[in-house]
């Protein structure tokens, strides 16, 4: 019984743990947005709620993320069906492009938009080239564009989680709606549609929790376009503590009203992952006009939609002040990358980036396979644990770290609040609240899938607890572990919401920087940079295999 | 039996309002090889984890040579178990999984590896330690589970539905070559199955478990033979039941009449032996007729016969062809009849030819008291 009563104590530490990590802050965030100076006041709530300003970005959050799911899913479920189930020419290669974009740090793909789309990017430049215009045709600007790149960035998890379910489809369904007599397009409505809705309702979520929280799109186009995110960061640039605080909770109880609502409508279980089955073979498109039209399309929109990639590595190699008023870049060299190796300011965020993701990738890892172990052993705060491993899910980038901020820039021990802000420390921090519900998802199911027989079976081999778990256990799960870790690695060292709150000169990471160097119109640099995440990120990712979750 | 080597004192495990396993006892004397048998949720999977060590028992108590093992962790049990999906290790090759066991033991390398070499030629699969055990087919995994588990030595050997992964032909073999290898270890065994015939066919003694209790333990001959209550009979091998009156009583035989019927019958009961059937018989003898008895037939314990006004007649409502024989289902009893509400059926054992759907036939018993139990109704 010792034994077991030892373990519920670790579990109890291990949850008072997660919750002065996951629950504490936010809980003072909601605690400072009705404090001032001189105590309790509803001060700073009042001015929240007279501000017009305050409302629209409130309702450009959710007018935002609503149409970003509709726009998602309009362009990602037809390309998920498409590359799925009817076989053209090149399939399998435009599937992996379409792909792409859901192992890229947000603020790379919105560059790459810029520099394609943008008032001085490629597209912009060749219609003003071809049509003669004295200047640009378009700004990419306002709520328009913010959505524009949500949709090409964000179909890609409708488009993945209809590929993975019409793979994980039984097709003895179709085939039998097929022998009762029902066309191919009523056998899709009455059967394969109605079996994909989970996957379509948990795509519906993550597009919209991505969306509501998401802040490289909207800081780098808003313009005068506000949405929660941006104005938080405007709020709290400017000083005005208290009305930031509000904000952040705003925004917050926006999450979590939104979380519950899908919930409560749909029943979405939050981990809808891919399920493997045997495909059923892809459709033969017999009329060759037909399967001109498949690989058209199929072609066509995942050139589109990765043609922003190319560009940024096209726009690497181009040197600083060289591209003026051509179409087209006249010189391309290596320079940009040269500084980035021999420049050691240069260097410095990439290192920095990489350790600090490492440092909070490892971190969650640990405390992940902890929970894992625990609730595996069936622990009473089974529950708790699981919960606050997965609550900051639903919880924007934004808020945490303004409520990181918050709680880590005041010296109270006695209260678990320690000066953390403005030292190395913070960033990995952040990135490990952000990492616990990517990894703890992952390898969570990785113990689920587990048979207990392999550790029994292990155990009455007269293995001890420390050999089961060095030999069985841990090797079982490490496709889960390594899942796990990528993501996490990719997030934190792709992040750019956090960091740009909470970084200080000598933790920049690699986001900073590009938004430094793009300050600074040194464009190659940026991109450079941009590659550079871009490269790392979908090799570790790669490696590792598996979806990822939801960035800022 | 003689001492026992394996004792289980009243053995009880509960999980939450289920008593899973409810205060069973039995010895396992060296060598011998006992089937715990039931129907699912009786309880025998739960036994089997309780003595590995995966289950701690809420009473009781479990001891190997006069040891007690009961608080002892799986790993320090030494029993050796081969689980019901073989729980192979997947990320280890065949050899890797074979030797797993005797990786705590310290043993030099050459030692381990003629170790595996022996588990390995005993299952007939010499040579292929190095084969990922994803490559091999579901009767070869079985046998590397049997290998894997038997080559530290263990003081016990636990099956958990050993075949019930393989095909039914493969199965049939590997019960032979099963039994083959047990009795050349002669280790003692402990199977657990929910198959009578494989029950039958591999073990010594068979437990057969309902509900979590011990129901009666005994050879395959016992059980079958000398059945102590209805749900023995009626588990154990085919058998009609059909509701009775005693008549008479003489010595060891009681004169039972069938519900709705005429006919009387002499049923034989192991006198003094214990049972249920013989308490239901004494309590018989003290009141000279009893009525709610409960008459179990085994369908070679009857033949057909001419139908007559003398003995029990009926028609051939089914006839199953068998090969050598036919199972001819017989209704001896129609509703309403002054019977127990509902028509009486009695399955017979006959030559193939013997009788034909819808024909009239008469049933007798082939001799006295075999294959014939008396139990009472309402006993559990």
């Amino acid at each position: 019984m010792t034994r077991s009563r030892r373990r519920e104590l670790v579990a109890l530490l291990l949850v008072l743990m997660l919750a002065w990590l996951v629950v504490y802050p936010l809980g003072i965030v909601l605690s400072e947005a009705v404090r001032g100076p001189a105590g309790w006041t509803l001060e700073a709530v009042r001015r929240f709620a007279r501000e017009g300003n305050e409302w629209g970005a409130l309702r450009g959050s959710l007018v935002l993320s609503v149409a970003s799911v509709l726009g998602a899913g309009l362009l990602g479920v037809p390309l998920g069906v498409l590359t799925a189930r009817v076989s053209f020419p090149g399939r399998r290669v435009v599937a992996m492009l379409l792909g792409l974009p859901a192992v890229l740090p947000p603020l790379v793909g919105v560059i790459a938009f810029l520099f394609l789309y943008g008032e001085t990017g490629f597209v912009s430049r060749l219609v003003q080239y071809l049509l003669g215009l004295p200047e640009s045709p378009w700004r990419l600007d306002g709520g328009f564009a913010v959505l524009l790149v949500h949709v090409a960035t964000m179909y890609v998890y409708f488009y993945l989680f209809t590929r993975a379910s019409l793979a994980g489809l039984d097709p003895s369904l179709t085939e039998a709606a097929a022998s009762l007599g029902a066309s191919r397009w009523r056998t899709f409505r009455r059967v394969t549609l109605p079996l994909l809705r989970p996957a379509l309702a948990g795509a519906s979520l993550l597009v919209f929790m991505t969306s509501l929280a998401s802040f490289s799109a909207p800081y780098v186009f808003g313009g005068s376009f506000r949405v929660m995110t941006t104005q938080i960061t405007a709020t709290k640039l400017n000083g005005d503590n208290p009305l930031a605080m509000v904000e952040t909770a705003a925004l917050l109880v926006l999450a979590l009203g939104a979380l519950a609502l899908f919930r409560r409508t749909e029943g979405v279980a939050v981990a809808v992952g891919a399920r493997k089955g045997l495909a059923p073979a892809p459709v033969r498109v017999k009329s060759g006009a037909a399967r001109l039209g498949a690989a058209g399309l199929g072609w066509g929109l995942a050139l589109l939609l990765t043609l922003p990639l190319a560009t940024l590595v096209l726009v690497s190699f181009v040197p600083r002040g060289s591209w003026t008023t051509e179409a087209l870049p006249p010189v391309y060299t290596l320079g940009n990358y040269r500084a980035l190796l021999a420049d050691p300011v240069r260097l410095k965020p990439i290192l920095t980036s990489f350790w600090m993701a490492s440092a909070a990738m490892a971190a969650a890892i640990g405390l992940a396979v902890a929970v894992a172990l625990l609730v595996r052993r069936r622990v009473r705060v089974s529950g708790a644990l699981e919960g606050l491993l997965g609550l900051p899910w639903a919880v924007p980038g934004t808020v945490f770290a303004i409520a990181l901020a918050t709680t880590f820039s005041v010296h109270a021990p006695a209260m678990g609040r320690f000066v953390l802000v403005g030292t190395v420390w913070i960033l990995p921090l952040a990135y490990l609240v952000r990492n616990l519900p990517i990894v703890g998802r992952s390898v969570l199911a990785g113990f689920r899938q587990l048979d207990p027989a392999l550790e029994e079976a292990a155990a009455s081999l007269g293995a001890k607890k420390g050999r089961v778990l060095r030999r069985i256990t841990l090797p079982l799960v490490k496709p889960a572990l390594a899942a796990g870790a990528a993501l996490a690695f990719v997030t934190g060292f792709g992040d750019f919401v956090t960091s740009i709150m909470l970084y200080t000169y000598d933790t920049r990471p690699v986001s900073i920087e590009i938004l430094a160097s793009l300050r600074q119109a040194d464009l190659g640099q940026a991109a450079a940079f941009g590659v550079v995440l871009m490269v790392l990120s979908s090799a570790v990712f790669f490696l590792a295999g598996e979806e990822r979750g939801p960035g800022g | 039996m003689p001492t026992p080597f394996l004792s289980i004192h009243a053995l009880t495990k509960r999980f939450g309002s289920v008593t899973a396993v409810d205060g069973v006892s039995l010895d396992v004397p060296q060598g011998d090889l006992l089937a715990l048998l039931g129907p699912s949720g009786s309880g025998k999977t739960t036994a089997l984890r309780l003595l590995a060590g995966f289950e701690t028992p809420d009473q009781g108590r479990i001891l190997v040579d006069g040891a007690e093992v009961t608080g002892l962790a799986p790993a320090a049990r030494r029993f050796g178990m081969v689980f019901q999906h073989y729980a192979l290790f997947p990320h280890l090759d065949v050899g890797g999984n074979v030797g797993f066991g005797l990786e705590s033991r310290r043993l030099p390398a050459a030692e381990r590896a003629r170790r595996i070499r022996e588990a390995l030629e005993l299952v007939e699969l010499g040579g292929l330690e190095r084969r990922p055990v994803g490559a091999l087919s579901g009767g070869q995994q079985q046998r590397v589970a049997l290998a894997r588990a038997l080559a530290p030595e263990p003081r016990v050997l636990l099956l958990d539905e050993p075949l019930s992964n393989l095909d039914p032909g493969l199965r049939e073999r590997t019960r032979r070559e099963l039994r083959a290898l047990i009795h050349r270890i002669g280790i003692t065994t402990i199977l657990v199955t929910h198959e009578q015939e494989e029950a039958f066919d591999l073990a010594d003694h068979v437990a057969l478990l309902q509900a979590g209790r011990l129901m009666q333990v005994g050879t395959p001959e016992e059980l079958y033979g000398m059945p102590e209550n209805r749900f023995v009979a009626g588990f154990i091998g085919r058998a009609s039941v059909v509701p009775v009156t005693v008549a008479s009583l003489e010595g060891s035989v009681a004169r039972v009449r069938m519900a709705g019927t005429t006919t009387t019958w002499d049923v034989a009961y192991p006198a003094g032996s214990g049972s249920t059937a013989a308490r239901g018989a004494g309590g018989l003898a003290k009141e000279g007729e009893t009525t709610g008895l409960l008459l179990y037939v085994r369908p070679e314990a009857v033949r057909l016969v001419e139908p007559s006004d003398e003995v029990l007649s009926g028609a051939v409502v089914e006839r199953r062809y068998l090969g050598g024989a036919a199972l001819y289902t017989v209704r001896v009893a129609e509703p309403g009849s002054n019977g127990p509400g509902g028509p009486a059926f009695i399955e017979v054992l006959g030559e193939p030819a013997a009788a034909r759907v819808g024909d009239r036939v008469g049933v007798v018993p082939r001799t006295a008291g075999a294959g014939l139990h008396l139990f009472p109704a309402d006993e559990a």
